[in-house]
């Protein structure tokens, strides 16, 4: 079939198509059609001399004739083929079917005001609902603690191999590195004193009250609450809570607790070996810039620091982890259908989650400091 | 369907295994230019990996394809990509792609394939979905906001989007009610006589064989036992055809056909 452009010539005012009226020549046509309606073009007079027609190319010949036109075009050219008839009328009709007025154009303004006004909404909403949400699963903690039978063993025990054991080495690498760079700045600060044996100190109160734990808890963030929130997120698209629920069963207890507990279980066991591993790096430096040598660093750890460093440290980790966890399962639970949405949702929960790390570690370290602890 | 003895898709030999699994051995099938094609078969014979392997998504054990006159496997990935053009699909569940409103599902291809620019495609859209069957404020709803039959209909649109030759749908009508069933029906018709187009149509729905399908290819045991007109194919004599024309709900959708016809 030789192909021809699709083309439409105007003659005293009457347009001529012909050719092919295909989306191939959708631009094409289009600016013969915006020229042809500038000189008050009507409808053509006969339509035969077009070769190839789609919807694309009848819905540019509905803005030439109108809608209503093709729509009747059984009575108007009752000598086309009947296949290209039932395709000018199907689209004609559906034209007509489809017109809908414009929506009007809001203020300049109003977009970004009704944002702000949406988003600050949105956060006092979160907030509520983190607020209930953690409510809830205390409530549901609190019940089922005393019932050993509903307790979820062997979620918990898979949970925890893969949120503690498999992120170990990655908690132990980082903090090692960061332990060494703590080190680092404190020679160099501390060697205009004459100090640099407090480089143990530093490095030993830096680990055990906040590094170990905050690094702990920013990574299990990252690595952790996003996993979480996608999970639940595919669950939740899937209808998978609906169905829990339909069967009796709920989600909160099935789901969310066992990677409460799993997070509480873990994040110490995490923030344990970033300590060590921290204070590890810091002690590599000391031997290799400070001449240090590991015994004398492990006198000075046993001599100066007192224990109570660490059980600040380990004693916020459940706390960071409760939190890390609970953030991570209810940003799941928000998912909606789209995949939008779970991007949206993980993003929100490790960002919401991080910086609650370090608001409630700020908290607490005002809280320690009052205390004297 | 005798005047165009040459097929748009030709399927020969075709053996499509996973692992030790054997789908499909031996498969012959062929789809003429402007007819609908039923293909039934029991579940787990293969009738979706078939419309896989034939729109080039699965790449078959052993076999020919030609689609077209020409044998997709072995196409470069540029004309290929032209020739699936010539393609629209409806997948089992839509798979429309949910972060987008309707207009913009319909649209994309416009904007990425016809070079449209973003209004005009949009505008192109609406008429897609309306031809579809959808009340014009759907296009700018997203697919979560949607019922089954409502996404059914938006991915027919997609499916129309580039104005294609072969129609691949999967199931279009499981999962809808009778009515908005034989609507659809209705619909594959109107657009079949109005586009043109030949449809190859993967179906569970007996009332869909009778009122829409010029002929229907059984497929079981790995290759397709027989392609040919409703009546022949009904009167073939294999037990699982028996069962499957002849069994309560095949006589009750030959009986409603018979009695759509005659009135």
């Amino acid at each position: 079939m030789a192909s021809q452009p699709g083309e439409l010539r105007l003659e005293a005012g009457t347009p001529h198509p012909r050719g092919d009226w295909t989306l191939e020549h959708h631009t094409k046509l289009r600016h013969r059609i915006d020229a042809a309606r500038r000189a008050g073009a009507g409808a053509p007079e006969s339509l035969d001399e077009i070769a190839a027609i789609d919807t694309a190319g009848a819905a540019l010949l509905a803005e030439l004739t109108g809608a209503e036109y093709l729509a009747g075009i059984d009575e108007r050219a009752p000598g086309l083929p009947a296949e290209r008839r039932a395709l000018l009328r199907a689209v004609g009709e559906a034209l007509t079917r489809c017109e809908t007025p414009a929506a009007p154009r809001p203020h300049p303004l109003r977009g970004p005001l009704a944002d702000i006004g949406r988003r600050m909404e949105g956060i006092g909403r979160q907030q509520t609902q983190l607020l209930g949400f953690i409510g809830q699963v205390l409530a549901t903690l609190a019940t089922s603690l005393w019932r050993p039978r509903r307790w979820r063993l062997t979620s918990v025990v898979s949970q925890v191999h893969q949120t503690g054991l498999d992120a170990l080495p990655i908690v132990a690498l980082l903090t090692f590195l960061v332990g060494a760079v703590v080190a680092f700045l404190g020679a160099t600060v501390l060697r205009d004193f004459g100090a640099t044996l407090y480089t143990v100190h530093l490095v030993a109160y830096a680990f055990l009250r906040e590094f170990g734990v905050i690094l702990a808890a920013i990574l299990l963030a990252g690595r952790t609450a996003s996993a979480f929130t996608a999970q639940l997120g595919a669950m939740k698209a899937n209808e998978e809570l609906d169905a829990l629920r339909t069967l009796g069963l709920d989600p909160v207890e099935l789901l969310v607790l066992p990677r409460v507990v799993a997070l509480c279980i873990s994040l110490p066991i995490l923030t344990f070996v970033g300590m060590l591993s921290g204070i590890l790096g810091g002690a590599m430096v000391c031997l290799v810039a400070l001449d240090i040598s590991a015994a004398q660093f492990l006198a000075i750890l046993e001599r100066d620091i007192a224990v109570q460093h660490f059980l600040v440290g380990i004693g916020k980790a459940p706390l960071f982890a409760f939190v890390v966890a609970v953030i991570g399962c209810l940003e799941g639970f928000k998912v909606s259908g789209s995949a939008q949405s779970v991007g949206e949702h993980t993003t929100s929960s490790v960002v919401q989650s991080i910086f609650m790390v370090i608001l409630l570690d700020a908290v607490a370290a005002l809280f320690c400091m009052e205390m004297g602890w | 369907m005798s005047e165009t003895p040459q097929p748009l898709i030709r399927v020969r030999d075709l053996e499509n295994r996973f692992g030790r699994h054997v789908v499909h051995q031996g498969l012959d099938l062929d789809l003429y230019p402007g007819e609908i094609l039923g293909v039934v078969g029991g579940s787990g014979t293969g009738k979706s990996v078939l419309l896989r392997s034939i729109v080039g998504l699965l790449r078959p054990s052993a076999g020919s394809i030609e689609v077209f006159g020409q044998d997709l496997q072995r196409l470069p990935a540029a004309e290929r990509s032209h020739l699936e053009q010539r393609f629209g699909v409806l997948f089992q569940r839509g798979a429309l792609f949910t972060s987008l409103t309707l207009a913009e599902n319909v649209a994309l291809p416009l904007i990425e394939h016809a070079g449209l620019p973003r209004p005009e495609a949009e505008a192109l859209a609406r008429l897609k979905l309306a031809l579809a069957g959808l009340p014009g404020q759907a296009a700018t709803q997203y697919p979560a906001e949607l019922s089954g039959g409502m996404i059914k209909r938006a991915a027919l649109a997609r499916a129309l989007a580039l104005d294609p030759e072969v129609l691949f749908l999967d199931e279009p009508t499981a999962g809808l009610d009778p009515i908005g069933a034989a609507a659809f029906d209705q619909l594959l018709l109107t657009l079949r006589d109005a586009l043109g187009l030949s449809v190859f149509l993967v179906t569970h729905d007996l009332d869909t064989l009778y009122t829409a399908c010029d002929r229907v290819a059984v497929l079981a045991r790995g290759h397709v036992l027989v392609a040919d007109r409703l009546e022949s194919v009904a009167a073939t004599d294999d037990d699982w055809i028996r069962d499957y024309f002849h069994g309560p709900r095949g006589r009750a959708a030959e009986g409603a056909a018979r009695t759509a016809k005659e009135s």
